[in-house]
């Protein structure tokens, strides 16, 4: 029976139908009624973080890594604003989020009211949709058409900004299933792709001697059944796979048809095959531009399937021989259908030499390093971090820059949604956050940010969420005291002049830590790394770890830009990092 | 200055030539008459850099909600398809249409021109008026104004011969366009 109650009211009850139990947000005039409405109920709880930011990268932490939705809840104005480099950042990489924002009240809108601004003007090109309430009539349909839109197709934020005046206003509301909202009158992602096609990207495969899988977040965005089927079609098929920064986890770390990670910091092995594969199987990527490196000498020799459940993505950046419109799961599942009914067998034979040229690619050992007895390589630490945590339940997120890379390179997953990363917006500042998202969200796992000590401090402030709610995230900071991977395009493309990409002063993270009331651990010496990162583990508190690492490694192997996938940086590189790129180079660029 | 500031300094990003010749299209868009839905449209075309040479928009179907957009844009065919597909993305958006590529569109546009002069002027004004089936309405002792119809180079050619008669300023509502035959959206 639809019930009458309050705007507020019907903000948390929608919550509550959607199924969401823990929202992260931070209280403002506009947005109080749904405050005092929460106030006076236990279905959801609150998260108060310290910047709405925090917010945003909290709610996209807790939905990549459940799948579910992740709500954030602001006030008007600067609450909105703050939110915003979460809702492009979840834009980019797809994350389903709900934005709920207060507003001034309808009479006030235009009037330039304190705390005013032009929230869905604002949001409108970093969300996937946005809606002002203008009546309470509307705002059950909005509510409910908000998760639907989310976390359906391709998956995007999606802001209800809704004023004070429609939040004490008392409606009629009604619960999802008396609604309709999944059938919408214009939107209706494709979800099942076309068996035909399906068919004939099979054929392809059939006949392919040089095949590659190049897999992306789609796959984990499809649910853990897409990358189930992903394996038993790698299995079935015995074509090499490899994947994206979003796509990691889909494919076992472990397995030995993993290349490991494409793209400009990938390994040897994935990009070299990508170049000279006979036939590209791409599953939900989006030939990103850190993917493809120069465009007109991307895969020149193949023929490319595309899976996307968005068409815009189809030859947006690469043009595709045979697109195909669907879920990555639904259509998974239908390659290994159509596969089993024309083979048993996976082409071994055929396929021995494309894997014998791989093997020689991975010889390479393209994310080797040297070591070092006395001084932490960062590389180093993360394969450590590895050890010390694989047999826990254990969560990763990172910030962005030189660790990010190093810690796609260097810390394998073996399941989706244990990744979680800032890959399309480069998000300096998400990791923090989205570790207490996925901390919340799984209580009991280990919760690990793989951060740098420049991007950790963008977001600093939301080591206070984490100690009040009790939530045991490890920050493990890879401190080489500058922003490494801009001194490292400094040094490639602009002669070593180290505009600005030092920190004169940083804080002491030990004490920070204990300021902050939780947990400070230092490490600079190889020998004492294990011991520090079992105590990092153990301690059943919030801890900033300080890892001092070699300050200026190089993070290879690299993709210059404007080169070619075969024309990788490797990391036996001795030369000059500058001359790489010559003046010509320079000039297509 | 400093040698190496002349230098072209590296990018991050590689930017192919473009190879393909740029088209003109008109599509028809169907959409929700919502708030804020040309804004979506217009935002769309200014954050991934389409170009918009004419644009309408009005409700038609008001019982369903419905309103028609006719956009015209320039670009390559590639990313045409992009125009097509990203708006098609949009949550509000029903229908976009590529009129140009499906062919035989039918074009029109409405023009209001205001022509002052007097004496001989006045005359010769009236009788290109006539030629071109512009209908006068508003008149006064120096000046008029025309209401014409047509495709949009009728509409130029007009234009263009009122210029030396008096021209004083014009008015027009960009282009609509429907398909022939019996088949709607």
């Amino acid at each position: 029976m639809p019930q009458q109650m309050t705007g507020a009211e019907m903000v948390i009850q929608a919550l509550a139908d959607q199924g969401v139990t823990d929202i992260f947000g931070y209280p403002g005039g506009a947005v109080l009624p749904i405050y005092d409405a929460m106030f006076q109920q236990e279905q959801v709880r609150h998260v108060l973080v310290r910047h709405e930011q925090g917010a945003s990268h909290m709610a996209e932490g807790y939905a990549r890594s459940t799948g579910r939705v992740g709500v954030m809840l602001v006030t008007s104005g600067p609450g909105a604003t703050n939110v915003i480099t979460g809702l492009a950042d979840a834009l980019m990489d797809s994350v389903p989020v709900v934005c709920i924002t207060g507003q001034v009240p309808t009479t006030l809108i235009g009037s330039d009211a304190f705390q005013e601004g032009d929230t869905v003007g604002l949001t409108r090109s970093c969300t996937k949709h946005n809606y002002l309430v203008k009546s309470i009539a509307d705002l059950p349909r909005i509510l409910h058409e908000a998760f639907y839109i989310a976390n359906s197709g391709r998956p995007g934020p999606v802001l209800v900004d809704i004023p004070k005046d429609i939040q004490f206003a008392v409606g009629t509301y009604y619960r999802p299933d008396e609604i309709e909202t999944t059938r919408h009158r214009s939107y209706h992602p494709q979800l099942e792709g076309d068996t035909r096609l399906i068919e004939a990207a099979v054929d392809m495969m059939l006949k392919a001697e040089r095949p590659i899988f190049y897999t992306g977040g789609g796959v984990v965005n499809a649910g853990p059944q897409a990358s189930a089927h992903l394996r038993e079609l790698a299995e079935l098929t015995g074509f090499p796979v490899t994947s994206t920064l979003m796509g990691l986890g889909s494919m076992p770390g472990s397995s030995p048809q993993w290349l490991g990670m494409v793209g400009m910091h990938g390994s040897y092995e994935s990009n070299m095959a990508m170049h000279d594969c006979d036939l590209m199987i791409n599953i939900g990527a989006r030939f990103d531009d850190r993917i493809t490196g120069r465009i007109d000498k991307f895969s020149p020799g193949s023929r490319k399937i595309h899976v996307d459940i968005d068409p815009s993505s189809i030859n947006k950046n690469v043009i595709i021989d045979l697109p195909i419109i669907g879920d990555c799961g639904h259509v998974l599942k239908e390659m290994v259908r159509i596969w089993r009914s024309k083979t048993n067998q996976p082409r071994t034979e055929a396929l021995a030499p494309w894997w014998a040229q791989i093997d020689a690619w991975r010889s390479k050992h393209s994310f080797g390093f040297k070591q070092s007895s006395t001084i932490i390589k960062p590389q180093h630490a993360i394969r450590r971090l590895y050890e010390g945590s694989k047999s826990r339940d254990v969560y990763i997120t990172t910030e962005v820059g030189q660790h990010q890379m190093w810690a796609a390179q260097h810390f394998p997953f073996e399941m989706p949604n244990r990744w979680m990363t800032s890959g399309g917006f480069g998000t300096m500042g998400y990791g923090l956050p989205a570790a207490i998202g996925v901390q919340v969200a799984h209580p009991d796992a280990l919760v690990i940010d793989i951060a740098g000590e420049g991007s950790v401090q963008m977001t600093m402030q939301e080591i206070s969420t984490a100690v009040q709610y009790e939530l045991p995230v490890k920050i493990f900071i890879l401190n080489n005291e500058r922003l490494g991977m801009i001194r490292q395009w400094q040094d490639l493309l602009h002669g070593g002049r180290y505009a600005h990409s030092y920190a004169e002063s940083l804080p002491d993270f030990v004490k920070l830590a204990e300021a902050y009331g939780a947990h400070g651990i230092r490490c600079d010496d190889p020998a004492k790394l294990d011991d520090a990162i079992a105590e990092m583990i153990d301690v059943k508190k919030p801890v900033l770890f300080d890892c001092l690492v070699e300050r200026d490694e190089n993070c290879l192997p690299m993709i210059p830009s404007g080169k070619p996938h075969n024309e990788m940086i490797l990391p036996d590189f001795t030369d000059d990092i500058g001359s790489v790129i010559d003046a010509k180079g320079r000039e297509m660029v | 200055m400093n040698a190496h500031l002349m230098q072209p300094t590296g990018s991050a990003y590689f930017l192919a030539p473009e190879t393909q010749t740029v088209e003109r299209h008109t599509l028809s868009v169907l959409v929700d008459n919502e708030p804020g839905i040309l804004a979506r449209i217009v935002g769309l075309f200014a954050a991934r850099g389409f170009n918009i040479d004419s644009l309408t928009v009005s409700e038609t179907e008001h019982e369903k909600g419905l309103s028609r957009i006719t956009v015209v844009t320039m670009a390559t065919p590639k990313v045409l398809l992009q125009i097509k597909l990203q708006l098609e993305r949009l949550i509000p958006v029903h229908k976009v249409h590529d009129l140009t590529a499906e062919g035989r569109a039918l074009e029109r546009e409405l023009a209001l021109i205001k022509v002052g002069g007097t004496g001989e002027q006045r005359a010769e004004t009236l009788r290109l008026a006539d030629a071109f089936r512009a209908q006068i309405v508003d008149a006064t002792v120096e000046s008029f104004v025309f209401e014409v119809t047509g495709k949009p180079s009728k509409i130029d050619s007009f234009i263009a011969l009122m210029v030396p008669l008096g021209l004083i300023e014009v008015v027009r509502t960009g282009l609509a366009a429907i398909s022939r035959g019996p088949e709607g959206m």
